[in-house]
């Protein structure tokens, strides 16, 4: 099963034969730098490969490992092994704590992202320099005695910098393996979009940071023994975070093994250069190198390599579909009716009234309700699902909700209705958590959610699509279904949450685009599959922003019939919408918006008819 | 660490002199950069290297016995030539602003490499007539070399202001960063302006490149030296302004010059970087876009 953490180990254990072959000690000081640089590129890319969050400070952390190495091991004595754990520790405290600042600013991301985490290396750096840590001259280890580890010396390097490469590609792989993962390969392509699916995204960022940096942290520790004398202008150079992003880039970022192959190949081309007395020339060939990969291998070398000895288009950070349907312990999950209905053809689209067709042919709706394991019906004690009281919202002055009091009851389809700009969408923004209230309650099976986070939100059993449909562009149609079932409300391990995310798709008629990127999708259904994204995590209560908006009226008889049989699953509904016909058809109660305000409410015939109502949306010559 | 004592009037007023011209060094490097990040969306860390490179035919020209400032006529359109030709290629690829980022990397490196062959990793100084001139004014020293930095920076950020506020093509410049598909269905040729910006930050780096020359050792590991604090006075004025990187970097300047009379000069460092920090934190709608 799991053949690739085994092969790591046992590749790694071979290589750990290698300083006992008599090889001149050259080999195993070269392979070392190989080794370090593994593990710097593989480390960096936890957070700023997987979670797209490209930094430049990973030379603060390796400096920082490295001067807690030094410090410890030169001025207070302690064995050598003992500061490896503190070196990685206090980058993973510097890297938690930068973390807790800059992650909670929304705006620092991308670029200046970047350029944050390099003025971080360069105020550590001055602050070593001009503290008793360095205080300028350097730091010498020569002192400090080399555990016996290896026959020689270099050997001993060269088997620390193999542990730590061997680690450090375990922790990667189980990462892009596990729902840490998919989490952070979520935030990559749509950080708002995964918070609302449940993924909380501040704590994974942090989580990344600390591991990325504490793993850099130890590399450091044993670079500091390796070059035994340390200065701060070497060590917190901007040649660190420039090569350790270079070779993730040119070995792809979106591979556990990427970084570790880019690090392999530029080690040894840079010394091919140094050892032939061109240094100068290695340096113009990286750079050569990194341009020719921006522009002409944009994932990399290996996943280009991958994809030419057909491995698929690129690594699945979500479990393998046949690694699901294989595995037994999972098979109970799903329901009888799913695998039969795989050879059935897609229903949903192009169905203009013929609902009772629709449901006929897609797994019945009992099957689900009545499965304990996952209640999709709401068993609030009160009728009432979710109520705002007095919510409102301001945008720099503008009230876009001025104190508005919307009642949701449990098992209805209410229709929020109202003219553009009448707060409808700001409304669904504000109970999702995508954006916090300026005033009022929010209440949701009689708890308060108005302060609670967007995932967190998620978590309780409300979820929502957005109007202009928001994939992971980089994950395919089933990867993105998958998020939403493990961190939404069901919460269910990586491996389950395929097996679910396959059932809706197969409810959203998008079962044979499970393989395809969103962006092969059209825009119908593209819509499904926001609205797949929504229902995998079983919510108790489903926000639908316009999900009609856009399509032909074809499209829009199919998506009614789903509608009204995601309702017949028992969750509750708020759907947003324009097209009357849809809202006449499928509500059974209507509140209308106007100017943030509460205009009306009732049965949507009703409702419409009043003067005031038409006013609203027709202007005063129609009143 | 050396101790903290109050310096002399002289000195403090002196410090703060010498801190308005780096600041407008840094001013005049971070012009062509924020007006590249924030009108083309392609941050070109290879604005640097463009300086340098100037700055090293700046004093390979003055060893030939031409003016530096006369230099300035062969310089600029050449890196005119050389902007426009490095944006005609990051258009055709369309790149991402991240990956112009690691692009003009790559650039950087292969310049860094080539000065370095050609000139050298030694540090070169440019001996020109103007580096000894200087004038006092009561008990301040005014160098010229500095002086004229100052008047450039100045004057060439008067001059974009004023292209970008007043003429046609600067307000089609603002309107195609701002959505370029709407501005090219206004008729604005798009492509054809952006080649035209893209030169002129290039030629604004190569006149940056010059006044290094002017006030600076020149060594091709210095390129890097300048990266951080130029970020900082271009993310601080605001992207795409032409006053903002100078308003920025004479505030930098001062107070690292201050910061450098008053304690020790390897502290400076943090001063630029402690700012950078707090204002992407404290005001982040500010800084970026």
């Amino acid at each position: 099963m799991k053949v690739t953490p085994i092969a790591i180990v046992v590749v790694g254990a071979l290589l750990a034969t290698m300083p006992w072959l008599g090889l001149p000690p050259f080999y195993d000081s070269f392979l070392y730098l190989v080794l370090s640089w593994v593990v710097l590129a593989t480390s960096w890319n936890i957070l700023s490969g997987y979670a797209g969050y490209f930094s430049f400070g990973h030379g603060a952390f390796f400096g920082a490992g490295l001067y807690t190495t030094t410090t410890l091991a030169a001025k207070f004595n302690w064995p050598f092994l003992w500061t490896l754990p503190a070196a990685a520790g206090v980058a993973a405290l510097l890297g938690l704590g930068l973390g807790a600042v800059v992650f909670r600013v929304k705006r620092v991301r991308g670029e200046l992202f970047a350029l944050l985490t390099l003025a971080v290396t360069f105020v550590l750096a001055t602050i070593v320099l001009n503290t008793p840590i360095d205080g300028g001259p350097g730091v010498y280890l020569n002192s400090v005695p080399v555990p016996p580890i290896g026959p020689t010396q270099a050997g001993t390097f060269y088997l620390l910098a193999l542990g730590a490469a061997v680690g450090t590609l375990l922790i990667a792989w189980t990462i892009v393996r596990s729902k840490f993962g998919a989490g952070l390969f979520a935030i990559h392509d749509d950080e708002d979009a995964a918070e609302v699916l449940g993924v909380p995204t501040y704590g994974y960022k942090l989580g990344a940071l600390a591991i990325s940096a504490g793993l850099a942290g130890v590399a450091g520790g044993i670079h500091a023994l390796f070059i035994s004398y340390v200065t701060a202008s070497e060590v917190f150079s901007i040649t660190v975070p420039l090569t350790v992003v270079l070779m993730s880039v040119l070995g792809g970022t979106r591979h556990w093994a990427g970084p570790a192959v880019g690090a392999a190949v530029i080690t040894v081309l840079l010394y091919s250069f140094t050892a032939a007395d061109y240094a100068v020339a290695g340096k113009a060939m990286m750079g050569a190198v990194l341009i020719a990969t921006i522009l002409f291998m944009p994932d990399g070398i290996l996943l280009r390599v991958l994809r030419l000895f057909g491995y698929g288009r690129r690594p699945p950070p979500v479990a393998r579909s046949q690694d699901v349907m294989g595995s037994a312990a999972h098979r109970e999950a799903v329901p009888k009716e799913a695998p039969a209905l795989t050879t059935e053809v897609p229903v949903v689209v192009d169905l203009a009234a013929a609902d009772s067709v629709v449901v006929a042919a897609m797994p019945s709706p009992a099957s689900a309700a009545t499965r304990a394991a996952a209640p999709i019906t709401s068993r609030g004690s009160s009728d009432v699902l979710l109520r705002a009281h007095g919510l409102s919202k301001s945008f720099k002055g503008v009230k876009a909700l001025a104190g508005v009091d919307v009642e949701v009851r449990a098992g209805e389809i209410l229709g929020l209705l109202g003219p553009n700009g009448s707060g409808k969408s700001t409304f669904i923004n504000v109970v999702s958590g995508h954006f916090a209230a300026s005033g009022g309650r929010v209440t949701f099976e009689g708890r308060e959610i108005g302060d609670l986070s967007a995932h967190r939100i998620a978590q309780s059993g409300i979820s929502r699509t957005y109007q202009i449909p928001r994939p992971f562009a980089h994950l395919s149609v089933l990867e993105n279904v998958a998020i939403a079932a493990m961190f939404g409300g069901a919460t269910l391990s990586a491996r389950a949450a395929t097996d679910e995310a396959r059932r809706w798709l197969q409810f959203t008629g998008l079962e044979d685009k499970a393989t395809a990127r969103p962006d092969e999708l059209n825009l119908h259904q593209r819509k499904f599959l926001e609205l797949a994204r929504a229902l995998a995590s079983r919510p108790r209560l489903v926000l639908l922003d316009e999900v009609l908006c856009g399509l032909t009226p074809s499209e829009i008889d199919g998506a009614v019939a789903l509608i009204r049989r995601i309702r017949d699953q028992g969750a509750t509904i708020v759907f947003v919408e324009h097209v009357m016909r849809a809202v006449m058809a499928l509500t059974d109660r209507v509140v209308v918006f106007n100017h943030g305000q509460l205009l009306a409410e009732g049965v949507a015939s009703d409702v419409m008819k009043r003067p005031d109502v038409m006013t609203a949306y027709l202007g005063r010559a129609h009143a | 660490m050396s101790g903290f004592a109050w310096p002399s009037f002289n000195l403090l007023t002196q410090s703060i002199l010498s801190g308005i011209f780096v600041g407008a060094l840094y001013g005049l490097m971070g012009l062509g950069l924020g007006l590249s990040w924030g009108l083309l969306r392609l941050i070109n860390l290879a604005h640097f290297a463009f300086a340098f490179l100037a700055a090293y035919l700046c004093y390979q020209l003055a060893h030939k016995g031409i003016d530096p400032l006369l230099s300035l006529a062969l310089i600029v359109p050449l890196f005119f030539a050389i902007g426009a030709a490095l944006h005609w290629v990051m258009a055709r690829f369309a790149l991402t602003p991240f990956s112009s980022l690691l692009l003009t990397f790559g650039l950087t490196g292969i310049i860094e490499s080539l000065i370095q062959s050609i000139w050298t990793a030694d540090f070169r100084k440019l001996e020109s007539r103007y580096a000894e001139m200087k004038f006092k004014v009561g008990e301040l020293f005014v160098p010229i070399p500095e002086l004229i930095t100052l008047v450039l920076a100045v004057g060439l950020a008067f001059a974009i202001w004023a292209v970008l506020r007043f003429t046609d093509a600067g307000r089609a410049m603002r309107a195609a960063a701002e959505d370029a598909p709407v501005a090219a269905a206004f008729g604005v040729n798009e492509r054809a302006l952006s080649l035209v910006l893209a030169g002129t930050c290039a030629a604004l780096a190569s006149v940056a490149g010059v006044c290094v020359a002017l006030l600076f050792s020149l060594a091709p590991s210095q390129i890097y030296a300048w990266i951080g604090v130029v970020f900082a006075a271009v993310m601080l004025g605001g992207l795409g302004s032409a006053w903002g990187p100078l308003v920025a970097g004479l505030l930098l300047g001062i107070s690292e010059s201050v910061t450098m009379a008053l304690t020790s000069p390897s502290w400076a460092p943090l001063v630029s970087f402690t700012l950078l920090i707090l204002v992407l934190l404290l005001r982040p709608g500010k800084a970026g876009t």
